[in-house]
């Protein structure tokens, strides 16, 4: 299977895409954590972030014997820049970047 | 709940190209100015050395020091904004590169943490890092990048 599959695979589960929501908004959760506020059992759980982590959405540093877990956005860019970035019509971008010039002017 | 007091974050891509390549592309001007929107990078490069990101007309965005350096596997950079008031005032975050080969590509990890919970400056950061490595994974594979401009350094 090629990264772009196992990326694809990883999203099109929804109790992925919710252990993705949970990290997003409290990055860096033990399995325990995690396990506590979804409606999941722990090798349900286990089981996600096993593939989560194949597909490079999700890094994991230890601290000591406890194993952190992070969401990593960057192949969620990569998939952007490849599959919807290529594909938005120029008016859209005209739109968006009048949208970032003028947020950015109000900045100053 | 893990370290309440702290803010990081972790970032990965996979990059098909060597150690030294990506090592060149992370600390050579020429290359940074390419995948960076502009901006580089003014350091020497070694242990205590002051670290600066300039944007084209020579204003800084970030300042900084290199707190440790063992080329082409990791480095670790003192990272402090400059460019916004609400950021600087954060004081220095930390900012770690790994580049660690893993089959024909090199994994690069970057970690940047600050001693403080809700740290606006690495949510602005994390807005940052998957473009700039996005583009930097383009570069090195494709020759090319994708995305060429990027609020703070245009």
């Amino acid at each position: 299977m090629s990264d772009a599959d196992l990326l694809f695979k990883a999203l099109a589960d929804p109790g992925r895409r919710k252990l993705m929501d949970r990290l997003h908004a409290h990055d860096g959760q033990t399995l325990s954590e995690l396990c506590q506020h979804l409606d999941m059992t722990r090798q349900g759980v286990t089981q996600h972030l096993a593939v989560l982590e194949a597909a490079n959405l999700v890094a994991v540093r230890w601290r000591g014997r406890e194993k952190l877990h992070f969401l990593n956005p960057v192949p969620l860019q990569e998939i952007y820049d490849r599959w919807i970035r290529k594909f938005e019509r120029p008016r859209l971008k005209a739109l968006r970047d009048l949208k970032r010039r003028l947020e950015q002017d109000g900045e100053d | 709940m893990t370290a309440a007091n702290r803010s990081h974050f972790v970032y990965v891509t996979f990059i098909r190209t060597t150690s030294a390549e990506l090592w060149k592309a992370l600390t050579e001007p020429q290359f940074i100015r390419q995948y960076w929107f502009n901006t580089t990078i003014e350091c020497d490069w070694k242990k205590g050395s002051p670290w600066k990101m300039v944007r084209p007309d020579g204003s800084l965005t970030d300042t900084g020091e290199i707190l440790e350096i063992d080329p082409p596997r990791r480095m670790v950079i003192r990272w402090q904004n400059e460019w916004k008031p609400e950021l600087k005032a954060e004081g220095p975050s930390r900012c770690t590169f790994e580049l660690e080969p893993v089959d024909s590509a090199v994994k690069l990890t970057i970690t940047h943490e600050i001693d403080r919970p809700e740290s606006r400056l690495i949510t602005a950061v994390s807005g940052g890092w998957p473009r700039i490595l996005s583009n930097l994974k383009s570069l090195l594979e494709t020759g090319e990048v994708a995305i060429t401009s990027h609020p703070g350094h245009d």
